[in-house]
């Protein structure tokens, strides 16, 4: 038994919702009670879908346990097979049915009906929703290609000359991060190489295009939380290979239609070409007119310019899922030259990965899906910007610390109505703005902080930093007080160790003066200074001695 | 209550519901799909009733993710309501759940030392591995008091549905109210404080002795009930709490529930009835509020008068807004869903509906979605799951769940409550996209 608050993922079947309500032509009958119909609204509300998903529950009552609940499961098979005709049918259940274990995809096998069944079986008090999502997406691709495997030793036959080579791009999901524009995005970078999109999946894909996933040259792995296994088994038994990186950011980018140019001998040299330094035809009317001459990253060039210096090492904490996680950590450092304070991942199947790269920056990987562990870590670390899920949103907020949101959980305003991309090019842009906006209005934050004694400064002035929803009482409180930000009453994470210390008035004045942003750090240092040296009182002096002591 | 085989092609009318006027109703009885929430979910209102009380869910993932995401977003750093999720060991019987139980619970009390009642909710799969949460109440209660009373009640989505939630946690608490001879009127049911304190205000104003509310503002401010309580249900779903304080000698009082001016009024009036008060000496003391309320009402009737309205099963609070939106707003009801039927807690409501009314107790969603299709209402309350999937076909919607959080009892919340659902016609009205 454990205890949990708020949880990163949801349970495996909503890991398969994800699956079903992606693509066309899927129904997904799942044998529940009627309060898992919940999930129908993550993706109608988070989304803004117009369309239910496409998902049957047969909500079992009490009642109906002393009875036939397997009735219920075929009726409820036969119903949706009849009302929503797809071509491939899921059969599962969630955590309550597979306790009274009617074996509903046996039961739907058994019926003679004329279309695939693809029976899921996923482990509810053991695997979570991405896991559930990877494992659904790889029992559909097998089940509609085990046809098409060939003995092992068969080699595969080789591209005939002259012919445009073709890619699949796997993984991309509802309820992903920024899905939709990725997609778009990688098939214009693609597109760019001479490389031809042939299948996308699941997003937008339905089983007929699954089976059509053997016909390309190559697999790209776009999001390994969900396709990795799918990637993993067409290597293994149709022994087409695949590139694994994911190209979010400049380098990552780089490497990936280098891999992408290897795996199909294309030649990418022009693609990889640097781009010109703040040159004009960052803004020449052949961007705009569709021309061969692509749009590179303005995001290298922000990056370099002067007015960029001030992201110098600034203190970055990083919680995603794996993919994200990554993809943050070397942006954050290596391209916009932050200080990597952070870095961890909720993702378990990506905790290696996500380890073995935590070490390589001098930190210890955080894998954990407990959000009171991350936010203690995110308190200790004190960063000056955080990335993170929605979870990390709330946490910053609550810490008064700027945040951008880079992974799932997601929430309504992490689906934009524009285009958003994550990978590529105009990923990297769209990074660039994203990230850095927070720290902007940090800086305007601070600047609000040091005019707030004048007399032209307006009660009340509302900063850009919380705009995002928060209540005026939290914007008040995160501004208005003199004190280092502190976790709402009752809550049992505490950034400071104020009750061990205390502060004389002239000393609590004079960490008032310090920038809100590191003013926690500040205070923290100071009192463990102060520990350290066995002051009781903490004075203007004693703060400026530590100040001395840990430099900046 | 099974009536209709859930295999039957199509839903029948049955017997018409009794009532107090001639024309009978149409009730259709459903069983199907139903897209409703679980009870959990009014664990989201009555961990903010009742600030001193947490709500432990013992469940899996599912229920986790359930209430989070009815919840909305997270602003609060650590909830009074949390789960403990049911691992594979505790399933195989490798670690013995009320060991693991006490463990969960102590560290729990010790993060939260504020807590003073701890509502151990039982979920789907806590019913079906049949996790006696009674007994574990009990034990717990005797190792934690007097700082923390244990209280279980089952918030399952095999046995409740949304708003029964909080029917089964009031429930749970009747047994622990003391015992008094006293007159008094005992209000049942979660409103905003703000709406209570209105009413509470009319009560006392027309001199009804000790007027006291369940749940309570301090889960241990708890109120006396016996044979001289009076029963006013504030809130329609409250089936097994009225019977579990009609067993401690209370008396039920007889009356809709307090919508919208008319249904307001009623509400009052019964419960000043069951002191021996008249309606004559209630009517002119009430006088100014209905007024101000009729004024607040009559902004948006403009809107919704002539329109029609389909209301699908949800929160239980479907009859009485009918009632309210017929009688008061003028709109046509087109059918009026609800996920079950208590005749005795809606004869009031009932009776007012106008003849021919169809009702609908239980769901097949996908034939009810048909109705809707070939009905063309001009605003449909639904689930959060469909609204958007409604408007995408063209049809206005309202979510039902904003009804069990926006204050919209009593007199002054009237013409609010007429707004919610003037609100997304209007909006049609502006939008030219």
């Amino acid at each position: 038994m454990e205890l949990t608050l708020w949880t990163y993922e949801g349970p495996p079947h909503v890991g398969a919702m994800r699956i079903a309500t992606s693509m066309e032509g899927v129904h997904y009958v799942l044998h529940a009670p009627q309060g898992d119909t919940y999930a129908d609204l993550l993706f109608t509300m988070i989304e803004r879908r117009g369309k239910r998903p496409p998902v049957t529950y047969t909500t079992f009552q009490a009642r109906d346990l002393g009875g036939d609940t397997a009735e219920m499961v075929k009726t409820s098979v036969r119903e949706a097979v009849e009302r929503f005709q797809p071509q491939a049918l899921l059969v599962g259940e969630s955590c309550t049915a597979e306790l009274i274990q009617d074996q509903p995809g046996a039961l739907a096998s058994g019926m003679g009906l004329p279309i695939p069944i693809v029976n899921l079986e996923l482990p509810a008090y053991s695997k979570k929703e991405n896991w559930g999502a990877a494992e659904t997406f790889y029992q559909l691709v097998r089940s509609l290609l085990k046809d098409q495997v060939p003995p092992p030793g068969t080699a595969r036959p080789g591209r005939a000359p002259g012919v445009r080579p073709k890619v699949n791009l796997l993984g991309p999901s509802a309820l992903g991060f920024r899905c939709r524009d990725d997609v778009t995005e990688v098939c214009r970078l693609l597109g760019e190489i001479g490389v031809q999109v042939s299948v996308v999946a699941p997003l937008g894909a339905s089983p007929a295009d699954l089976r059509r996933i053997p016909e390309a040259d190559l697999n790209i792995c776009l999001y390994p939380e969900v396709a990795k296994p799918v990637c993993d088994w067409l290597q293994r038994q149709l022994a087409m290979p695949c590139v694994y990186t994911v190209p979010i950011g400049i380098g990552a980018t780089r490497d990936f239609l280098q891999e992408v140019g290897a795996a199909l001998d294309v030649d990418v040299t022009m693609a990889l070409r640097p781009e010109v330094v703040g040159a004009s035809d960052l803004w020449s009317p052949q961007l705009h007119g569709g021309s061969t001459e692509r749009a590179r990253s303005r995001m290298p060039w922000y990056s370099r310019s002067v007015d960029s210096t001030y992201l110098t090492g600034k203190r970055v904490f990083v919680f995603a899922d794996g993919t994200h996680a990554l993809a943050a950590a070397r942006i954050a450092t290596a391209e916009l030259g932050f200080e990597l304070v952070g870095l961890g991942t909720y993702s378990r199947e990506s905790a290696k990965l996500v380890r073995a790269a935590a070490r390589g920056y001098g930190l210890e990987a955080l894998v954990t899906d407990d959000y009171l562990a991350v936010e203690q870590a995110i308190g200790e670390a004190a960063p000056e910007l955080v990335l993170g899920t929605q979870m990390e949103r709330h946490i910053a907020k609550r810490l008064s610390i700027p945040c951008a949101v880079i992974s799932t959980p997601i929430h309504v305003q992490d689906v934009p109505a524009r285009y958003g991309p994550q990978m590529g090019w105009e990923g990297a842009n769209v990074i660039f703005d994203t990230w850095v906006h927070p720290l902007m209005m940090g800086l305007e934050e601070h600047l609000i902080g040091m005019f707030r004694e004048d007399f032209e400064f307006v009660d009340g002035h509302q900063s850009h930093l919380h705009a995002g929803g928060a209540k005026p009482m939290d914007s008040s409180k995160a501004e208005g007080s003199q004190d280092p930000p502190e976790p709402e009453p009752g809550a049992a994470v505490s950034v400071s160790t104020a009750k061990t210390r205390r502060w004389s008035q002239e000393g609590l004045a004079e960490l008032g003066k310090v920038p809100f942003f590191v003013r926690g750090k500040v205070r923290r240092n100071t009192e463990a200074f102060a520990q350290t040296q066995g002051i009781d009182l903490i004075t203007v002096d004693t703060l400026y001695e530590a100040k001395a002591h840990y430099g900046r | 209550m099974a009536l209709t085989q859930q295999s039957d092609a199509a839903p029948r009318p049955s017997s018409p519901a009794s009532r107090g006027c001639a024309q009978p109703l149409t009730l259709l009885r459903e069983r199907g799909q139903r897209e409703v929430f679980c009870g959990l979910t009014s664990i989201v209102w009555l961990h903010r009733r009742m600030p001193d009380a947490f709500f432990l869910v013992v469940g899996s993932r599912t229920c986790a993710h359930l209430v989070q995401s009815a919840a909305g977003v997270m602003i609060f750093a650590e909830p009074r309501f949390g789960t403990a999720i049911l691992g594979e060991r505790d399933l195989a019987g490798l670690a013995d759940a009320n060991d693991e139980l006490d463990r969960v619970v102590d560290q729990l009390l010790a993060r939260r030392p504020e807590i003073r009642t701890l509502f151990l909710v039982g979920s789907c799969p806590s019913e079906v591995i049949k996790l006696d949460l009674a007994t574990a109440a009990q034990r717990l209660s005797q190792r934690h008091l007097p700082r923390v009373r244990v209280v279980s009640y089952s918030g399952s989505g095999i046995e409740t549905t949304f708003t029964q939630g909080e029917d089964n946690a009031l429930a749970a608490m009747v047994p622990l109210l003391p015992h008094s001879e006293a007159r008094s009127l005992l209000l049942v049911g979660t409103m905003a404080d703000q709406v209570e304190d209105q009413l509470c205000r009319l009560f006392h104003q027309l001199g009804l002795p000790g007027v006291h509310t369940l749940p309570p503002r301090r889960s241990t401010d708890l109120p006396p009930v016996g044979p001289n309580t009076r029963i006013l249900l504030c809130q329609p779903y409250l089936s097994a709490t009225a019977r579990a304080l009609q067993a401690r000698g209370a008396q039920l009082v007889a009356a809709p529930y307090p919508l919208g001016v008319e249904g307001t009024t009623a509400w009052i009036q019964a419960a000043a009835g069951a002191f021996g008060l008249a309606a004559s000496a209630v009517q002119p003391r009430l006088e100014a509020a209905r007024q101000r309320g009729r004024k607040a009402v009559a902004r948006y009737r403009e809107q919704l008068v002539g329109r029609r309205l389909f209301l699908l099963p949800d929160s239980q609070l479907e009859i009485p807004l009918a009632r309210f939106l017929h009688q008061e707003c003028g709109m046509v009801l087109q059918e009026v869903g609800t996920p079950y039927l208590d005749r005795l807690l809606m004869a009031a409501e009932l009776e007012q509906l106008p003849a021919a009314t169809t009702i609908s107790e239980g769901q097949h969603v996908d034939r009810q979605l048909e109705r809707v299709r070939a009905a063309r209402p001009d605003l449909v309350v639904c689930g959060l799951g469909l609204a958007n999937p409604l408007e995408a076909e063209g049809m206005a919607t309202k979510w039902s769940i904003e009804l069990v959080f926006s204050p919209i009892q009593g007199y002054e919340q009237a013409g609010d409550l007429a707004e919610l659902f003037a609100r997304p016609l209007t909006r049609r009205q502006r939008l030219h996209l």
